[in-house]
């Protein structure tokens, strides 16, 4: 009833193609941004540093995947690793050039992550689907077990770890452990929302329409003169970079200090591939709710049993975590492949009927 | 098709743009192309016939740099085609469609077509990550053009429709509409009509005679209807067993011995 095109009427391409063609979709996107950034007014610390900031690096992650995966076809297991390269690259290069911005040190190590994606991503020419996977797979382990062992990329710190020096922004400390979770939400928060701009703006516009043709169809997309190596690098190169981006986020923002395993398969690539299955491949918006999903049901899980009186070990709800995502996943790699954004794509065309359907 | 439609006027049979010399391709023991040679000139029809497994395709696949031919030179527009890689197809002109469809299942029509313009669109990444300035009104630009093909093909209605859902028909027309889309010098069609009614083969000839007609794209068809082949080609080269049997106008090729032996077969007494 309130969600009408009705008397909206296009009158140019450009209104045509517009990300959010219908007024309303505008007015609650803006909406749910000026909530987001009014966040801090009224959360808690809890929900700030376990939940929100959680939620924010792993959107940014899957959305790097995404762009992969969803857009140009190729599978990767690798995203931990990517990540863990921004991560140690934003520890190097804050730690060894005084005065560096910390953003600018963030965007530099996205460009790092970029480069060591294009490397792995150089299989990708000759093989794909699973045996990709597999090959992306050994950049997971290799780029772990060099970050492990050379402790040059820790500044052989004795713990092994590596540790967000204090930097700040604007004046504000927004990294280091005097860093408020309100100034490191912020951060996040502008990181996603521009990377989100801008995979949207690639994603519909040549390169995008390349990387989709590269997945429907490679030999048609070759015979109309799409070069398949420099796309597919191309798309390993801006998922590496949001990975990488993400992932210095993460031990900057989030964590504060980190070893290798925090970008584990099992902490980080594999979350990122179910955020993006549940929450849709091929689309941007998904991501970010896959995420969302994926960070949120662990969090209910904790909180919502003793709500009811109930008591359940960690333990147990740790296996009812997994089994919840399994079900996920088969329930909808089966019903619903393209995911949440599907679903509330279709809520949306239901709604613009409602509550007469004909 | 009705009778008696005579090869549209109006546009002139020019030079060779196109030269085919003693092609020879095969997989392993099996000879597809057996010392081809034919000629294709500026803005015409020409067919390539044959029955199954004759090396029709394998014969498109050569000139679009997809299979490179172990014997022979294609030559176009002066320069060597079957040592090129694939994707240099289409920047020298040449289109193709498939005899199986081979669109982007997951776009929609709309976004099909205007990846068969992605070659033209020059604005680099950063401008492509801010969708703004010039990289808008480079997008906008060319969404103008793929209007073009979609008002040209009569295929408004679909335009956001994911192809996947499409008709086959529809489908078939949509992979035409992309390979218009890059404003091809040569058209290659790997049977256009494979599969179709009589009124949606009506449709797909009155297209390609327009486009050829309109735009004087030089024409290389498949096709297996030979009344449609008759009509509307210039010229048709026969192939068997990957050897070339006849080339000429249709009468010529309709009355030679060898071609009737083939597709009529001949009694071994």
């Amino acid at each position: 009833m309130f969600y009408r095109e009705a008397g909206q009427f296009k009158t140019t391409y450009a209104d045509d193609q517009a990300v959010f063609p219908i007024l309303q979709d505008k007015i609650a996107v803006l909406a749910v941004i000026a909530v987001a950034y009014s966040v801090p007014l009224f959360a808690n610390e809890y929900w700030l540093q376990a939940i929100l900031i959680q939620f924010l690096v792993f959107a940014l992650m899957a959305i790097g995947l995404n762009i992969l995966m969803g857009y140009a076809g190729q599978v990767s297991l690798g995203t931990g690793a990517f990540a863990a390269v921004g991560a140690y690259a934003c520890y190097k290069l804050t730690t060894n050039i005084e005065g560096l911005n910390v953003i600018v040190a963030i965007l530099l190590s996205g460009g790092f992550a970029a480069a060591v994606g294009i490397v792995f991503g150089l299989p990708s020419l000759r093989i794909k689907g699973f045996y990709l996977a597999v090959a992306t797979l050994a950049a997971q382990f290799f780029i772990l077990w060099l970050f492990n062992k050379v402790g040059w990329f820790y500044n052989d710190n004795p713990s092994g770890t590596i540790t967000a020096p204090p930097r700040e922004l604007f004046g504000v400390q927004i990294t280091g452990p005097a860093a408020t979770p309100e100034a490191r939400y912020i951060v996040c928060l502008t990181f996603l929302i521009v990377g989100a701009w801008i995979a949207k703006n690639l994603a519909r516009g040549r390169i995008g329409r390349s990387w989709m043709a590269i997945r429907d169809m490679d030999i048609a997309a070759e015979i109309i003169g799409i070069r398949p190596l420099r796309t597919k690098l191309l798309a390993f190169a801006i998922s590496s970079f949001y990975c990488g981006v993400a992932g210095a986020l993460m031990v900057f923002c989030w964590l504060g200090s980190a070893e290798t395993e925090a970008f584990d398969l099992a902490a980080v690539s594999f979350p990122v591939l179910f955020m993006i299955i549940i929450g849709g491949l091929g689309s941007i918006g998904g991501s970010i709710l896959g995420a969302a999903f994926i960070v949120l049901v662990p969090i209910f899980l904790t909180n919502f049993p003793p709500m009811i009186g109930l008591e359940i070990s960690t333990a147990l709800q740790k296996h009812f975590e997994e089994i919840i995502f399994g079900a996920m996943i088969v329930i909808f790699l089966i019903v619903e492949p393209e995911g949440v954004a599907r679903l509330w794509q279709i809520l949306r065309e239901k709604l613009r009927k409602w509550p007469f359907p004909y | 098709m009705p009778d008696g439609t005579q090869p549209p006027t109006g546009r002139v049979v020019g030079d060779v743009i196109m030269k085919v010399e003693n092609v020879s391709l095969s997989f392993g023991g099996v000879r597809a192309l057996d010392n081809v040679s034919f000629d294709v000139r500026e803005h015409e029809i020409l067919a390539i016939i044959g029955p199954n497994g004759a090396g029709k395709s394998s014969m498109l696949n050569c000139i679009n740099g997809f299979y490179h031919p172990q014997e022979g030179a294609i030559t176009y527009k002066g320069k060597r085609r079957d040592t090129a890689k694939t994707f240099e197809a289409a920047e020298e002109g040449i289109a193709r469609t498939f005899q199986n469809i081979a669109l982007f299942k997951g776009m929609s029509t709309l976004d099909n077509i205007m990846t068969g313009r992605g070659l033209k669109m020059k604005k680099n990444l950063l401008w492509q990550a801010l969708y703004y300035g010039p990289a808008l009104k480079e997008e906008l630009e060319h969404r103008a053009k793929a209007e073009e093909v979609i008002d040209f093909l009569e295929i408004e209605a679909i335009r956001k429709t994911p192809v996947g859902r499409l008709p086959y028909g529809l489908q078939k027309r949509v992979e035409l509409g992309r390979a218009l889309a890059a404003e091809p010098d040569l058209l290659l069609l790997d049977e256009p009509m494979a599969g179709m009614n009589h009124e949606e083969k009506e449709d797909m000839v009155r297209y390609i005679l327009d486009v050829n007609d309109e735009f004087g794209t030089t024409i290389v068809l498949i096709e297996h209807d030979m009344s449609v082949v008759m009509d509307i080609s210039d010229r048709v080269v026969v192939l068997d067993y990957g050897k070339k049997l006849a080339d000429g106008t249709p009468d010529e090729v309709k009355r030679n011995q060898d071609v009737i032996d083939a597709y009529l077969g001949v009694s071994h007494d």
